[in-house]
């Protein structure tokens, strides 16, 4: 082969790496943009004044009403608020609470720790917990696979807040072993951890068992048998890194099921984050800080998809060819 | 059920065999018996129990199963039986409205996208994308931020979450029927569009829908529970699943039957739903054997 191909051969393969990255970029980016649209349409949809809608059940003053006139721009035509609207957003203004009378950054900003960490032991949890019941079950059909599959039957079609409620029947109340309620170091984050990872637990399982099963009937795994490797080896070696790509598709969703998971599990522990932060605005119709958390999920939503999507094109060359 | 041979490589040269074939299956006489009771109890509550869900009796607040009271009394002295018989007609009903909604805006605009110029099938096509990338809850919440809690409110809220599962069905299915050799034929005889559209677009691209709607029953059950569970379902003292777990959530430690009971229902609705949703699918598709 001749440098001069070589190189015309890296060139079109960077080219086919950008195609796709930008594309995947831009949609991160739509979505980002859609989601202000959405967040700020509910807003001019929502019945009443829009000035009521934006004080919610916070104090009603004239120099507040000024104030909110002032901040979103309401003396000006709708075309120039909605302008103004995303031109904040860039430069990161969030805007006001009038009900918490506070910047909705600052509250975020204060809330924000205690979910992160609850998401991410969750995340733990169910990854681990899902891949020690792919790995045991795979390939056997076996009553153990069957019991495994019936009760992420069980796991997914118990709702949420139930099985933090049975976690703190079982583990605090009767036996003792963890804190009721609170933010009380790693101790505590174990139980909301637990609730939350075995919802994630129950949906990667099966994708990964599924995966697993596929694999183990390809070819290649014919081809490892019949050289004698052992059945621990194929599975943990050579299937999983198949099965893996499936599942890591899913982590939009994952993500997703984090942040909605978190709301109501913080609910049921009584823990501090933005879960109890999202409850209360709902409540006290503080329609700023919703907008705020809706845009924030979004980010977080797009960041986990797209930094996974890029990850994957790296990964896996045949992606990189346009769909 | 067939045994297979455990001979290592067999089955990977076997003609595609079938995966998830476990030890054991439950019958489907088992979950349609279940859902059959809970339609009773949402249709005439009256037939299961006699006792007045909001009937308060603060002596006999907390007591445990007995004779008189079958699942025991809540907090307020309630009867745990009659208030879960009653609940199951704010479950069952918020949820088929919920769906019903989804399917009906999803089918419309799912047949809409899938005879529409591209350009506007693509706007339509982004637009389920970034609905359905959303979390549900989230989206929910903001629907609620903005109308308020309540009945009608939740069926909105979870409604418009589930829109785009029935609209990207449904658009697939448009594109397969547009192109059949039927709906070319009734072009060519210059039949008007509406008619054409009503007659044999419409009955041909609903099939996946039955199917769809009932998995989707127990998802729109377990949301509705989740926000009645935070407080911005049907307003107490209405019955409603959620709402009476997040009530008897602060006396667990005294009163387990106030939780297990109400948490039973939900998850036992949600598994028959699934149960009953997997093995039309099958039917659906052609796969059971």
């Amino acid at each position: 082969m001749s440098p001069l191909t070589l190189t015309r051969r890296r060139g079109l393969a960077a080219a086919g790496w950008l195609g796709p990255a930008a594309r995947r970029l831009g949609a991160g980016v739509a979505v980002l943009w859609a989601a202000a649209t959405a967040a700020y349409l509910a807003l001019m949809l929502a019945p009443g004044d829009t000035i009521d809608v934006l004080i919610g059940d916070g104090l009603d003053t004239p120099e507040r009403r000024a104030q909110i006139i002032a901040e979103w721009g309401l003396d000006r035509s709708p075309l120039q608020q909605y302008g103004d609207y995303l031109l904040r957003l860039l430069q990161g203004d969030l805007g006001h609470s009038y009900v918490l009378q506070r910047g909705v950054g600052e509250i975020l900003a204060s809330q924000i720790w205690p979910t992160v960490q609850l998401a991410l032991t969750a995340a733990t949890f169910g990854v681990l917990l899902a891949l020690v019941l792919a790995l045991a079950t795979a390939g056997r059909r076996s009553w153990l696979g069957g019991l495994v599959g019936l009760s992420e039957l069980a796991v997914v079609s118990v709702p949420p807040f139930l099985v933090g409620i049975l976690l703190l029947a079982v583990f605090s109340f009767t036996l003792g072993w963890f804190p009721v309620s609170g933010d009380r170091g790693f101790v505590s984050l174990v139980l909301p951890g637990l609730a939350l990872g075995l919802q994630i637990a129950g949906v990667l399982g099966q994708v990964l068992r599924e995966g697993l099963e596929r694999a183990l009937e390809e070819p290649f795994a014919v081809t490892a048998r019949s050289r004698g490797i052992t059945e621990w080896r194929l599975v943990a070696g050579h299937a999983l890194r198949h099965a893996l790509l499936p599942a890591v598709t899913l982590t939009g969703w994952f993500t997703g099921a984090l942040l909605g998971g978190a709301i109501i599990v913080e609910a049921v522990f009584g823990r501090p984050g933005l879960g109890q932060v999202t409850v209360g605005a709902v409540n006290s119709k503080d329609l700023p800080l919703v907008m705020a958390i809706v845009l924030i999920s979004a980010l977080a939503y797009v960041t986990a998809s797209t930094i996974v999507d890029l990850a994957y094109l790296a990964i896996d060359p045949r992606l990189r060819r346009s769909r | 059920m067939t045994t297979v041979a455990e001979i290592p490589g067999v089955e990977a040269v076997a003609p595609a065999p079938a995966r998830r074939r476990y030890a054991f299956r439950v019958p489907a006489a088992v979950p349609l018996l279940f859902l059959a009771v809970a339609a009773v109890a949402a249709v005439a509550p009256g037939l299961l129990t006699g006792v007045d869900p909001l009937a308060a009796d603060p002596l006999h607040a907390l007591a445990g199963p007995s004779a008189e009271h079958w699942f025991g009394t809540d907090h307020l002295g309630r009867d745990v039986l009659s208030r879960v018989v009653h609940g199951a007609g704010h479950s069952l009903s918020i949820g088929a409205a919920a769906i019903g909604l989804a399917a009906g805006a999803g089918a419309l605009l799912g047949v809409l996208a899938g005879l529409s110029p591209r350009y506007l099938d693509e706007l339509l096509s982004r637009l389920f994308d970034v609905v359905a990338t959303f979390p549900e809850l989230l989206l929910a919440l903001l629907v609620i931020a903005v109308t308020g809690p309540g009945t009608g409110n939740v069926i909105l809220a979870i409604g418009i979450a589930q829109i785009p599962n029935y609209a990207r069905v449904i658009r697939a299915q448009t594109f397969v029927v547009r192109r059949s050799g039927y709906v070319e034929q009734a072009v060519t005889f210059g039949l008007a569009r509406p008619v054409l559209v009503a007659r044999h677009v419409l009955p041909n691209v609903l099939g996946p829908l039955p199917v769809l709607a009932t998995i989707g029953m127990g998802t729109a059950i377990i949301a509705t529970s989740g926000l009645s569970f935070l407080g911005m379902g049907p307003q107490p003292p209405s019955p409603e699943w959620g709402s009476m777990l997040s009530e008897a959530r602060d006396y667990l430690r005294v009163a387990w039957w106030a939780v297990l009971f109400p948490g039973l229902s939900v998850t036992l609705t949600v598994i028959s739903l699934t149960l009953v949703g997997r093995r039309l699918q099958r039917r659906f598709e052609g796969r059971d054997r």
